[in-house]
């Protein structure tokens, strides 16, 4: 989205552009974070901890993008994480019973993610029911799924072709594949929103339904479109967590739907439509995973980090919200002069 | 006597535009007031300014001759000042007991809610009022007419010492009109200073003791109404310069519009007209005519029940405003927030957000196109921004409204229909918008404009048509176009209309 051009003073210069940018907060707050926390904890910055960090990160980065563009339209999408266990799961019996090459057991893994999805969009867009009750739903009976596939039973790592765990932390020139798998995808979900009609649809239905009505978008249809994306990004993630893990039980990637909504809110994709980007919502994601990592390599005490965690979200969060209506008010007064 | 409510020198501004200066009130106990003036008189910052919505720049505000000032609308209601407003503002899953007694419901010795107390007052507030109603029941589901009648008990609950209505009889029939007067006249028995806002001037006539009239946020005058006549009144209400940007002449052209017998559900019944290419029809009428709803049916928004529109002759019939966009008709909506802009996007990507398929046939937009073409719908306008790359939100009103017609015309219509186009913004940008629809009309544009601007529909008009309650009430040519005539026709006076333009003119 292009953005307002305003002239702050000398020193507003810094904060100016960081207020005004949700990405680049992002990208000072990780790199304060990691010189702080490297400081009392040098094996942070180590690359196999660097490693485990961002494949964890790469997962709630492309479940992320999904759920950022649901929110975008002014929507949610709570039962991502079911998708992503369902499909971990489905994957690794799959590969189990050796009937399907492994990346055919991917093919089909992604498939049924995007099938979640559009069963997702359709019950919300043909009935009308607000997404957050739909998906609540949705959230139980894929989770449902998955517990009558397992029968009891977990996907244990010696179930699965010999290596295929290790996939998660190969490299391609010293890049792990999951970040390269993460940011291909960022890129091409960012150019559908920046560069094509319909990402254009996606902002304007989000934070304008009864003006993109009057243009003739067809609003349901963008928000069909938005959740059967989400559930094909979900499958993404879900075959990528069972690499990750390798051990896959029925439980698997429970109570992830709220970090992954948290990495697109810190991402600076509101939660009341229209706005955001998935640069936003990956970068979220990157930072999420590096406090989850900070807070235990610095050995607090374990019964604190879940209230921690959650306090840093908020300091996050509140003072992007401060910077950036300081901007709007500076920018009210170029306007008034 | 001591008034109720007495205002004298009242003045408030905001930002540019004064909508009240040095105004005076006298409301007396045990009379019924009517406030009358054009749209934009400054009728509805006085009820707020009362209702302690607004405060006044300047002047003095006495009840029951004491001094006072009303910081907050709380605090009106403690000095027993109540304001029943044009929309009812009730809680709809709350039952009508509790809207009544919301802010202060009776209790019991625990302070605890006295729920069966409270349903007797509440029963009792109506039996007052001499109504039937069933105060448990949810509000949701009433009609507009008993959520006002529940207003007004909660207006009595307070044991109001001055009650306000705000058009109150806008969304009433004429049975439920009659119980509402039968109803104030009560409450004025009870030496109540009753303040009566409303358009309609009959209704001024049948129940008001007494008149005040509002013209550009100033007084004009207060007169019993058995000294005026509807004439007289309307004069007072008009009577001001004529306008200063009239519609350039320009050669009409083939009829582009028409119109037949057009209905739809409610607004509005049996509306013809015509309208040629090069022609400015203007839409006049009260707030509630059916003028908004006549153009959402035109295009395609809502459906019609009745009549036929033809395009270049040729009957059309809008499913979807993309149809209509299509065929060459584009709106531009009254609500410039609501419907017209997406607030979070800049001012290119509004305005070609209705013709991307057009602009971009292939996948990928290309942000150069969309900034050259949107600088070429709106350096015309002289739309003041740092460039089209500057958000909407930042804008002015006025340069906002600019936008949302530039947008509408990067879809290259033909027949272009303006709602209220230049309310809300400052004096010098609506000249500007007045010379754009001016210029687009000279290009061979069909143009509907619906205003409640008076001196506007005049000046930019070529016909006026008016309307009163869904109905055409008169078609007025250019040359014979007073704002008396159209008030009189607007206000349902169709009678007097003649002998009016006889006398103004």
């Amino acid at each position: 989205m292009p953005k307002t051009q305003g002239q702050p003073g000398m020193l507003g210069r810094v904060t100016g552009a960081l207020g005004r940018s949700r990405e680049l907060t992002l990208v000072a707050l990780i790199v304060l974070m990691c010189a702080i926390v490297s400081l009392g904890a040098p094996q942070f910055l180590s690359i196999s901890n660097l490693d485990q960090v961002t494949a964890m990160a790469a997962i709630f980065a492309i479940a992320g993008i999904g759920e950022a563009m649901v929110v975008m339209t002014k929507n949610i999408d709570l039962s991502v994480e079911s998708t992503i266990g369902l499909v971990a799961f489905l994957v690794g019996v799959t590969l189990r019973q050796g009937d399907l090459p492994v990346p055919a057991a991917w093919l089909l893994g992604i498939g049924v993610g995007l099938l979640l999805g559009m069963v997702n969009g359709a019950v919300i867009t043909v009935f009308r029911i607000p997404s957050i009750v739909v998906t609540l739903g949705t959230l139980s009976i894929f989770r449902g799924l998955v517990f009558i596939i397992a029968g009891g039973k977990e996907v244990n790592l010696s179930d699965l072709p010999a290596g295929y765990a290790n996939l998660a932390t190969d490299t391609v020139l010293g890049v792990p594949v999951f970040v390269i798998v993460a940011v291909v995808i960022v890129a091409i979900v960012g150019l559908l929103l920046w560069k094509t009609r319909f990402g254009r649809q996606v902002y304007a239905v989000g934070s304008n339904a009864e003006a993109a009505a009057i243009l003739g978008i067809r609003s349901r249809l963008v928000t069909f479109a938005v959740f059967s994306i989400a559930g094909l990004l979900g499958g993404i993630a879900g075959v990528m967590w069972g690499i990750y893990f390798g051990t896959i039980y029925a439980t698997s990637a429970s109570g992830v739907v709220l970090q992954i909504v948290a990495a697109v809110v810190v991402g600076g994709v509101s939660i009341a439509g229209g706005t955001g980007t998935v640069v936003g919502a990956a970068l979220g994601a990157l930072f999420l995973a590096l406090i989850n990592n900070a807070l235990l390599v610095l050995q607090l005490p374990q019964e604190l980090l879940q209230a921690i965690y959650g306090a840093v979200i908020l300091v996050a969060v509140s003072a992007d919200a401060l910077l950036s209506r300081r901007n709007k008010g500076q920018a009210a007064q170029e306007a008034a002069r | 006597m001591t008034p109720r409510l007495e205002l004298t020198g009242i003045s408030k501004r905001f930002a540019a535009t004064a909508a009240l200066t040095d105004v005076a009130l006298r409301l007396l106990p045990g009379e019924i007031h009517a406030l009358v003036g054009e749209n934009g008189a400054g009728k509805s910052t006085l009820v707020k300014t009362i209702a302690g919505v607004h405060q006044p720049d300047a002047g003095e505000i006495r009840l029951d001759g004491e001094r006072i000032t009303i910081p907050s609308p709380a605090a009106a209601r403690a000095m027993r000042i109540a304001v029943v407003h044009q929309e009812p503002r009730l809680f709809p899953d709350l039952s009508v007991a509790e809207n009544i007694f919301l802010i202060a419901p009776p209790t019991d010795r625990l302070h605890t809610i006295a729920w069966r107390e409270m349903r007797r007052r509440a029963a009792n507030l109506f039996e007052q009022l001499d109504v039937k109603m069933d105060v448990s029941a949810p509000v949701r589901g009433l009609s507009m007419a008993d959520q006002q009648l529940i207003e007004i008990a909660k207006a009595l609950s307070l044991d109001a010492r001055v009650l306000i209505l705000d058009e109150p009889t806008a969304s009433l029939s004429t049975h439920e009109v009659e119980r509402l007067f039968t109803i104030v006249r009560r409450t004025k028995e009870r030496g109540v200073g009753v303040l009566f806002v409303s358009h309609r001037l009959d209704e001024v006539f049948a129940l008001c003791d007494r008149a005040t009239v509002f013209r550009d946020g100033r007084h004009v005058i207060t007169a019993p109404t058995s000294e005026l006549t509807t004439a007289s009144l309307v004069r007072h209400m008009v009577g001001r310069e004529v306008s200063l940007f009239p519609k350039e002449a320009s050669t009409l052209g083939e009829p582009l519009l028409e119109v037949r017998g057009l209905s739809d559900a409610a607004g509005f019944r049996d509306v013809s007209f015509t309208v040629r290419a090069g022609e400015i029809l203007g839409l006049a009428g009260l707030v509630g005519a059916g003028r908004t709803e006549i153009a959402r049916v035109l295009f395609g928004i809502e459906s019609r029940t009745a009549g036929e529109v033809l395009l270049d002759g040729k009957p059309v019939n809008f499913r979807s405003p993309s149809e209509a966009l299509r065929a060459g008709i584009a709106y531009v909506p009254e609500d410039r927030h609501q419907d017209g802009l997406v607030l979070d996007f800049s001012i290119a990507n509004n305005i070609t957000l209705p013709i991307l398929p057009r602009l971009f046939p292939r996948l990928l937009l290309r942000a150069r196109v969309e900034d050259e073409v949107a600088r070429s719908f709106s350096e015309p306008l002289r739309v003041r921004a740092t460039g089209v790359g500057q958000a909407v939100s930042a804008l002015s009103g006025g340069n906002q409204q600019k936008v949302v017609i530039a947008k509408w015309l990067a879809t290259k219509p033909r027949v272009l229909i303006l709602d209220e186009p230049t309310r809300g913004v400052d004096i010098g940008a609506k000249v500007e918008v007045h010379r754009i629809v001016s210029e687009l009309a000279a290009t061979g544009l069909a143009i509907v404009m619906i205003s409640s601007d008076l001196p506007e529909v005049l000046a930019m008009s070529d016909r006026i048509l008016v309307l009163h309650e869904g109905r055409v009430a008169a078609e007025i040519a250019r040359s014979d176009a007073s704002e008396e005539r159209v008030m009189f026709a607007a206000t349902g006076q169709v009678e007097a209309a003649a002998a009016g333009a006889g006398h103004g003119g």
